[in-house]
């Protein structure tokens, strides 16, 4: 394959990945909704579930976008410092929205700031918007593509805290997000906690946060400890889907942190809707690709 | 049995219902958000369609033109109605709108509105985008294109669309801000529980 054929190839790739995952969840949510589906009790919200769970087997028979607001699409990269099309892949990812906006159908989601015009081809300045991390040594990638719907990006929120304030400042800040806002961004909620030092650095490890799998756990035992409290304190409020009451509230919740400077403790919310749609994929230096985040895909 | 509203909807259509309450809608719903109610509002436009007796979706769908013109609704799901708590007490008065549907609850001024005006905001699940394409028969109109697709008023004929959960009622009952205020008052002893084990700065 010259350079210009494995461009193309690595474009029609991220192209049928970005719209596939429109239209079918991942495979953890799929079953972390079950599970929650399984246990509710509630009239009001055993209906919503069912609704949620007709209207998934709806898109999937007939292939389409399963919520309408597919987001903007942003792509978290964690690219091999030896992967053959490193300096391509800008140009192959806007490519491949542009591609996934017509075959999708996606909905056109880029609206040029201070001109206030939707483009039109859900591509705009920064947009798709991409997250790079280079990884010494490696000769693949692996993508993660995600709709950032407005939806479950409006909860979103951070803030520096002073150290007095510490951990419990933490809760507070979380639970206050999830009760006021996250109760109209369709839960069951997948939040995502960022610990660190400022806003950006918080709020970027909160929206990380997000794409971890469901049931993965922070490697440090304390915050392993945080993410578990929070999940069944949360869940004890009894949000439901939709905020119309019910057992749950939240899929999980996942925390990501880096050390901070000592006089703050930065923290950021950002928050999956329980239609949690990301994918994970690996493209190896050959081209050849594994989805990650989906079982049994064939795109 | 389903409890159905069709359109043109009556001030006694809707005196009996409570927040809670399931309903469906036949007839004509039409797609209203962001800045169709800031035209209205705010820039005094006039709308291009009559919502008298009418119902207003909260969406922003996704919409595929076929090859003899026409357009067929491909995705359409209720966005945040919170966003349209800015203007929606004097939409409701404007227009005489009769059934809001979104996502989400709204706040105290929409509730007024709606009592004051016999109107009721009603919640479409979020996310059920496919479910509710499949409740619409035909697009009849598409009015201020310029808007782009998101917030163009798609014109919608629509059958048995729903279910649509009452959550603001005539009676100025708002069942998003009953929940809230029970979800506060869950909220501060959880809290406390979980920040006796979160001391980890000694």
């Amino acid at each position: 394959m010259d350079k210009e054929q494995a461009v193309q190839s690595l474009t029609d790739v991220m192209a049928k990945f970005t719209a596939y995952i429109g239209k079918r969840l991942p495979t953890d949510i799929k079953g972390k909704l079950a599970e929650l589906q399984a246990a509710e009790t509630n009239s009001l919200a055993k209906e919503v579930y069912a609704s949620m769970s007709s209207n998934q087997e709806a898109a999937d028979r007939l292939d389409r976008p399963s919520c309408q607001d597919t987001g903007v699409i942003q792509y978290f990269i964690s690219a091999g410092a030896k992967f053959p099309l490193l300096g391509e892949l800008e140009d192959i990812l806007r490519e491949a929205t542009l591609e996934a906006t017509r075959k999708g159908p996606l909905r056109h989601n880029a609206v040029e700031t201070f001109d206030e015009k939707n483009t039109g081809t859900n591509t705009g300045s920064r947009v798709p918007w991409l997250d790079w991390e280079i990884i010494p040594d490696s000769d693949s990638a692996i993508i993660d593509v995600y709709m950032a719907g407005g939806g479950c990006t409006l909860p979103g929120s951070a803030k520096v805290l002073m150290p007095g304030q510490g951990y419990e400042g933490v809760t507070e800040f979380v639970f206050d997000v999830i009760t006021s806002r996250g109760v109209n961004a369709c839960p069951p909620l997948l939040v995502g906690v960022g610990v660190s030092t400022s806003v950006e650095t918080a709020a970027r490890l909160s929206k990380r946060a997000i794409l971890r799998p469901i049931d993965s756990k922070h490697p440090n035992a304390n915050a392993a400890k945080m993410e578990e409290l929070l999940e069944e304190g949360l869940n004890e409020i009894g949000i439901g889907p939709q905020g119309l009451s019910g057992k749950a509230s939240v899929m999980g919740v996942n925390i990501e942190s880096s050390a901070r400077h000592p006089s703050t403790i930065g923290v950021a919310v950002s928050t999956g809707c329980w239609a949690h749609r990301r994918g994970k994929i690996r493209i190896n230096a050959d081209l050849s690709y594994d989805v990650l985040s989906h079982e049994g895909v064939a795109l | 049995m389903k409890k159905i509203l069709t359109t043109p909807i009556k001030d006694e259509d809707l005196e009996s219902l409570n927040v809670g309450d399931v309903v469906y809608l036949t007839g004509r719903l039409v797609t209203c958000r962001d800045v169709a109610h800031r035209r209205l509002i705010e820039l005094n436009r006039e709308l291009p369609v009559n919502l008298e007796g009418g119902a207003i979706f909260h969406a922003g769908p996704i919409v595929r033109k076929k090859d003899d013109g026409q357009f067929e609704m491909v995705s359409i799901g209720p966005t945040t109605s919170m966003r349209m708590e800015k203007f929606e007490k004097q939409f409701i008065e404007r227009t005489g709108v009769k059934l809001i549907v979104g996502k989400g609850g709204m706040g105290p001024e929409t509730a007024e509105g709606c009592q004051t005006h016999k109107a009721v905001h009603a919640v479409f699940p979020g996310g059920c985008a496919v479910l509710a394409a499949t409740q619409v028969e035909e697009i009849e109109g598409a009015e201020w294109q310029d808007l782009g697709m998101p917030e163009t008023l798609w014109v919608n004929r629509v059958r048995e669309f729903g279910p649509l959960i009452i959550s603001i009622d005539t009676k100025g009952n708002n069942l998003f801000e009953q929940n809230k205020a029970r979800f506060n008052a869950k909220k501060g002893p959880v809290i406390e529980r979980i920040n006796s084990q979160v001391k980890f700065i000694k």
